[in-house]
């Protein structure tokens, strides 16, 4: 796999914002048709790792490759064009907006030609109602504003229009963190199929059940930096679950929790002694 | 499902209605449009001055053009204000820009003899400039539009004041009417249209006519054809073109609408320019109309546009709102302003009853919006 010219490369990126470094020296790669899976703490440099992938922020050193050829997104828009769909954190969905117009953002379908050239509604309305149908959630109308949908149905929304749109690389920031069970699964089955048709996937999540069935490698950022990459081969659901979670910081968590309950117990017993003289000094009071 | 349906299985690929969708009546679907309290206010202001200025003259044809003009001029600027508002910015250069723009007419043409068009032609290059910096401003700077276009409005007042007195001495300018006849640009911001379907009407007895026989309306006003042309555009332009969804993105959530591709510092600096030109247009039908250039011209008409936008159901931090919302409440601005002059009430009224309307507006649109975002 790995002779093969990597779909999306990142050679030593790195992102400054003024003084602080959020991203150093960064490298990674995914082929065509392979999920990879970022893990980390809150604050490792995911979020700005995706933002670096997808155009939002340029990378202030290091060079980004698509499909072999160096590419430098202005903005999101190029990123677009060239075939890489994200779906953000926030969702980058306006809520006052139809279901439809938020769908094709960016993307309109036209028809017409010249200064007469117009959005073709009815084609839009009828692909964004099929795409989430095909997500599991069956639109009402297409018409209606964002706003009025659950957080699920807004991801879902989110997902599809990525998916819809996504030609070479889909990127998923916690894609499946407001979903129920059923759109949860379904947004994994999009993974593998989106694998299966030779995107290249990159996404993040904390939840190890959906992260280990779907991934083919993992790789683990901590505070800025790249902890090394790891295939799944060479790695066990549980030492991924311990990258997720930084295992360290559960084992002091638990015996911390261990603890707690050890002086909630002392404290009951103490009380237990301490509350017939506490009534009584009370009821000598009144 | 209901039985009427035919009994064919595979009934489900042929769209079968969905049992959550109740079928929403005609009322609530135009419930939910932003235009609906503009339209219910132009309707009660319209009842309101029929009783009221009822034998004043108010609502033969002459003073329906009355109205209508004082409408058209305020709904040119504030269709542009519309898009920029539902852009998610404000301008609020409009009305110095309106000065400026009358001086940079006047000035070359009178002074220095350029002939009219090639001194409408420089207003508008200036207009253009004007917003492409006002627009660039709020992108690089990322400062609210509001303490930019603030700026502007002095910046631009003061160079329509100092260039006048540079270059004349005065701060007025006249004798623009010698230079329009022949003109062919001037001639799209002055005189009348359908001047020979009024003859015709007149000749038909439907509308009046004066002592010499000639009707007492000769023609539709240029600036009323604009009014409704520019409407017209920026309707289309907001439902059916892409860069009217761009312009809703943008004013909705930039970062949202720039993640997802789309070009919000370009829709922005051309939304800027187009408060510029409209103003731009309004100060050309101004000069040519009274055939002189004052530095004070327009001064408060950012405020009014605004008025009307609001009026018209655009919410002021942007992403929703409609052009013929504030057509509509450019309409209902021009009728009250002409309809208190008209029914002899001191004319001191006419701008607590426009605060009044303006604030009635807010609260409705508000209400209107958690209403249209309730679970439907």
């Amino acid at each position: 796999m790995s002779e093969r010219t990597p779909m999306i490369e990142m050679c030593n990126v790195s992102k400054h914002f003024g003084s602080v470094i959020a991203l150093s020296d960064i490298s990674m790669k995914v082929c065509s048709g392979e999920v990879m899976c970022l893990l980390g703490d809150n604050g490792a440099g995911k979020s700005t790792l995706i933002k670096t992938l997808s155009g939002v922020h340029s990378p202030s050193h290091g060079e980004m490759y698509l499909d072999g050829k160096p590419v430098h997104f202005k903005s999101p828009a190029y990123a677009l064009d060239a075939g890489i769909a994200t779906v953000f954190q926030d969702l980058a969905m306006i809520p006052l907006m139809s279901i439809t117009r938020n769908f094709f953002m960016g993307r309109e379908p036209t028809v017409g030609w010249g200064p007469f050239k117009r959005i073709d509604w009815k084609y839009a309305d009828r692909i964004a109602k099929q795409e989430m149908a095909k997500i599991g959630i069956d639109v009402r109308d297409p018409g209606q504003p964002v706003g009025t949908l659950s957080g699920g149905e807004r991801q879902c929304v989110a997902i599809a229009r990525a998916v819809y749109f996504g030609a070479k690389v889909l990127i998923l920031d916690e894609p499946t963190s407001a979903l129920g069970v059923k759109q949860a699964s379904v947004v994994l089955r999009y993974i593998a199929k989106a694998r299966a048709d030779g995107l290249a996937v990159i996404f993040i999540t904390h939840n190890v059940h959906h992260a280990f069935p779907v991934a083919d490698a993992f790789t683990l950022l901590a505070r800025g930096g790249s902890l090394g990459t790891f295939r799944k081969a060479d790695i066990t659901r549980e030492e991924v679950l311990n990258m997720m979670a930084g295992g360290a910081e559960l084992e002091s968590l638990d015996a911390e929790l261990a603890e707690f309950q050890r002086s909630d117990t002392e404290q009951k017993a103490s009380r237990g002694s301490a509350a017939p003289r506490q009534e009584a000094s009370s009821s000598s009071g009144t | 499902m209901k039985s009427n349906e035919p009994n064919q299985s595979t009934a489900a690929v042929a769209e079968p209605q969905d049992e959550r969708l109740q079928k929403i009546s005609f009322w609530k679907k135009a419930l939910s449009r932003p235009e609906l309290g503009a339209l219910a206010g132009t309707v009660l202001v319209l009842a309101f001055f029929i009783v009221v200025s009822s034998g004043t003259g108010m609502f033969t044809p002459a003073g329906i053009l009355n109205f209508l003009e004082v409408a058209a001029q305020l709904g040119i600027i504030a269709t542009a204000a519309a898009l920029l508002m539902i852009g998610g910015e404000f301008d609020l250069s409009i009305g110095s820009m309106i000065g400026l723009a009358g001086i940079l007419i006047a000035i070359p043409a009178v002074e220095y003899g350029w002939p009219l068009w090639a001194a409408i032609l420089l207003a508008f290059f200036c207009a253009a400039l004007v917003g492409w910096i006002n627009g660039n401003l709020v992108n690089k700077t990322g400062l609210p539009s509001f303490i930019v276009t603030l700026g502007f409005l002095f910046i631009l007042r003061g160079l329509a004041i100092g260039i006048s007195r540079l270059l004349t001495g005065r701060t007025q300018v006249g004798g623009v009417h010698d230079h329009i006849p022949g003109d062919w640009f001037a001639a799209l911001f002055s005189g009348e249209v359908a001047t020979g379907l009024f003859a015709w009407m007149a000749s038909q007895g439907w509308i009046g006519t004066n002592f010499a026989g000639n009707p007492i309306v000769t023609g539709i006003p240029v600036s009323i054809v604009w009014w409704l042309g520019l409407t017209a555009v920026a309707t289309w332009v907001l439902l059916c073109t892409p860069y009217g969804n761009w312009i809703f993105a943008s004013g909705g959530d930039k970062n949202a609408a720039r993640n997802s591709g789309v070009p919000v510092h370009r829709v922005k600096i051309s939304l800027f320019m187009f408060t510029a030109f409209s103003a731009t247009v309004f100060a050309c039908i101004q000069v040519m109309d009274t055939g002189s250039a004052d530095t004070i011209r327009g001064m408060l008409k950012e405020l009014e546009a605004i008025i009307a936008v609001v009026i018209g159901g655009a919410l002021l931090t942007g992403g929703y709102g409609s052009a013929i919302g504030a057509a509509l409440g450019a309409l209902i601005f021009g009728m009250v302003q002409m309809g208190i002059f008209y029914t002899g009430v001191n004319t001191d009224w006419f701008q607590v009853f426009l605060g009044v309307m303006l604030l009635v507006a807010v609260l409705f649109n508000n209400y209107m919006r958690k209403k249209a975002m309730e679970a439907k």
